[in-house]
């Protein structure tokens, strides 16, 4: 479920501002150690920990867009590609300046500990609370984007900027507002993933090819493509990993290329 | 013109006598410079000449370093690896390049994005073959020798560098060549101008899929250099955060340049080797160079050079 905000964020922005964010995956990671430090080194309450990594996030994400992103809308794919992954250079030596090169492993909140059990095997509650946190940003999501102001602004532009401006939408504004918000839902994505995963300065490269796999697979810039993506991705490796060891990571790739040559604009895509 | 001979002509004698003045340190630089423009020259007919932005190159670099790292463990001869790991990378491309330049644009990046993550995921997970994450180990730095003829012992680091200098020249020679000459141009159409190209009867697949192949051979050689230099191979190698190098210096030197990856790579390893004095933590400073240059001088060095310094320098 957390590959899903992650990948929700990826495709929001690609659908909307048209860039492909390499660093998308390193706001998962800010916002992992952000929550980790609220949470674990300055003892904030849980949910406190997890908006206030939000906020910081979001904050990095308007400064990330207005200075750079902003710059790089209308030039070549290599280049747009090249200076998000500059700062997946940026962001990794910042973490490992910041917080030392170890993977940490940040407790469990006490009241989502334990386990309970469905057809008499046992299952963390914790992934309990993650796939409801996830299915409520969809809705949330889903909301926003078909019943609000925003959300049909968003719209418009995605499917025309030139006559989205012409009929008086800020642009620019607007794309600051998606990015801010895209950035937070990879953020939440870290800060919920912390209690069972590790962090460490590399997630933001490992998952960030995992959510371009989920986004390809659904459909670059599909809201809707990426959630079922997610759902492929999720079950293809925690059930590859006990069918065909070997090939856990490869399968997931593997089906990254057929969709790819076979449907390229995704399982979702028009 | 002559100016330009005098210039190569001088570099070259440059390199030629590096081992006499230099340390090992320096030798070893240079050999990961000739190895990372070599890569990246390959990558840049398919950036700058074809218009085709891959993420998957480390794949293609691993399967030549692998090859070559299996040939050296069982038959110590350093010609041999190097000439099959040349040939595993070109025709891994070739294999996978009929399907990757089915596409263009974000769609081909992708689809090499994961045929290369496919070759990580091998080199990671493939115990018996590649080692897995301990990668193969203990890979001789075998002797030149072609029996009857010729034996150079390689175990020395100044004898290695010939070696890889002189068939990096031959590489980057064999480019230029291949650049200048109609395949160089009709890529360059195709670049331009899909259509128009197609019109002229000329079959752009075919053509996209030997500059693939062309690339994967220069990466598969880049690649066969690393184990006798290194004496391991590890999966890291094949990682698409490694297929970012040759993306990265390209851009630095310029892709519309022929020379501009030899000097992102040169640049490359100088900027790194000054700021590792500094700080540990280079790729901040790396990272920031390569923001700025997008954002301020996207041509590259090369053309920054030969347009702005250059022209400024007769002036005065």
């Amino acid at each position: 479920m957390y590959l899903w905000l992650l990948a929700a964020g990826l495709t929001l922005v690609f659908g909307v501002l048209g860039v492909l964010n390499f660093a998308h995956g390193s706001f998962f990671m800010l916002g992992a150690y952000a929550a980790f430090t609220f949470y674990e080194k300055l003892g904030i309450n849980f949910f406190l920990s997890i908006f206030l990594s939000l906020v910081s996030v979001g904050i990095i994400g308007v400064i990330f867009e207005r200075f750079f992103l902003r710059k790089i809308y209308d030039i070549d794919l290599p280049y747009q590609l090249i200076l998000t992954f500059g700062f997946i250079l940026i962001f990794d030596d910042l973490v490992k300046m910041i917080w030392g090169g170890v993977a940490m492993i940040p407790p469990m909140p006490s009241f989502l500990e334990g386990n309970f059990s469905i057809l008499g095997r046992p299952y963390p509650f914790y992934n309990l609370f993650i796939i409801f946190a996830g299915l409520a940003v969809a809705i949330v999501l889903w909301l926003l984007l078909e019943k609000t102001w925003w959300g049909r602004m968003i719209r418009a532009s995605a499917s025309d900027r030139e006559m989205a401006s012409a009929i008086g939408i800020n642009i620019p504004v607007l794309f600051t507002t998606v990015f801010i918000f895209a950035a937070m839902l990879a953020a939440l994505g870290g800060a919920l993933g912390t209690p069972v995963r590790v962090v460490a300065p590399g997630i933001g490269t490992a998952m960030i090819i995992q959510a371009f796999v989920i986004t390809v697979i659904g459909g670059l810039g599909n809201l809707k493509g990426a959630f079922v993506g997610a759902l492929i991705v999720g079950i293809l490796t925690s059930y590859g990993i006990l069918l065909f060891p070997i090939f856990e990571l490869f399968i997931i790739f593997v089906v990254m290329v057929i969709v790819l040559l076979v449907k390229p604009e995704g399982l979702f895509g028009k | 013109m002559k100016l330009r001979i005098l210039f190569l002509a001088a570099l070259i004698l440059f390199l030629l006598l590096l081992p006499f003045f230099g340390g090992k340190y320096l030798l070893y630089m240079a050999i990961h410079i000739c190895l990372l423009s070599v890569f990246a020259l390959g990558f840049n007919l398919l950036l700058g000449y074809t218009g085709l932005l891959s993420f998957g190159q480390a794949g293609f670099f691993a399967v030549g370093a692998y090859a070559s790292a299996k040939i050296l463990l069982v038959t110590p001869s350093l010609l041999l690896g190097t000439i099959v790991g040349t040939l595993a990378g070109g025709i891994a491309a070739l294999i996978l390049g009929f399907l990757c330049i089915r596409h263009t644009r974000i769609y081909f990046s992708m689809l090499t994005l994961s045929f290369g993550m496919m070759i990580y995921s091998l080199a990671w997970k493939w115990r018996e073959v590649t080692g897995g994450d301990d990668g193969l180990v203990g890979i001789p730095r075998a002797p030149l020798q072609i029996p009857g003829i010729l034996h150079l012992d390689m175990s020395s680091m100044g004898h290695y560098y010939y070696f890889v200098l002189v068939i990096s020249i031959i590489a980057i020679f064999v480019l230029y060549r291949i650049v200048h000459s109609p395949l160089g141009l009709t890529l360059k159409g195709i670049r331009d101008s899909e259509n128009r190209v197609a019109f002229a009867g000329i079959s752009i697949r075919n053509y996209r899929l030997l500059a693939f192949t062309i690339a994967g051979f220069y990466a598969g050689l880049a690649g066969s250099f690393l184990p006798p230099l290194e004496n391991t191979v590890t999966p890291p190698i094949a990682h698409w955060t490694h297929s970012a190098e040759p993306v990265m210096v390209t851009l630095l030197g310029g892709i519309h340049t022929f020379s501009g990856p030899i000097v992102g790579s040169v640049l490359f390893y100088l900027i790194k080797d000054i700021i590792v004095r500094y700080t540990q933590y280079w790729l901040i400073w790396f990272g920031s160079i390569v923001v700025l240059l997008v954002l301020v001088f996207r041509g590259g060095i090369v053309i920054f050079f030969t347009e702005k310094i250059w022209p400024w320098l007769i002036r005065k």
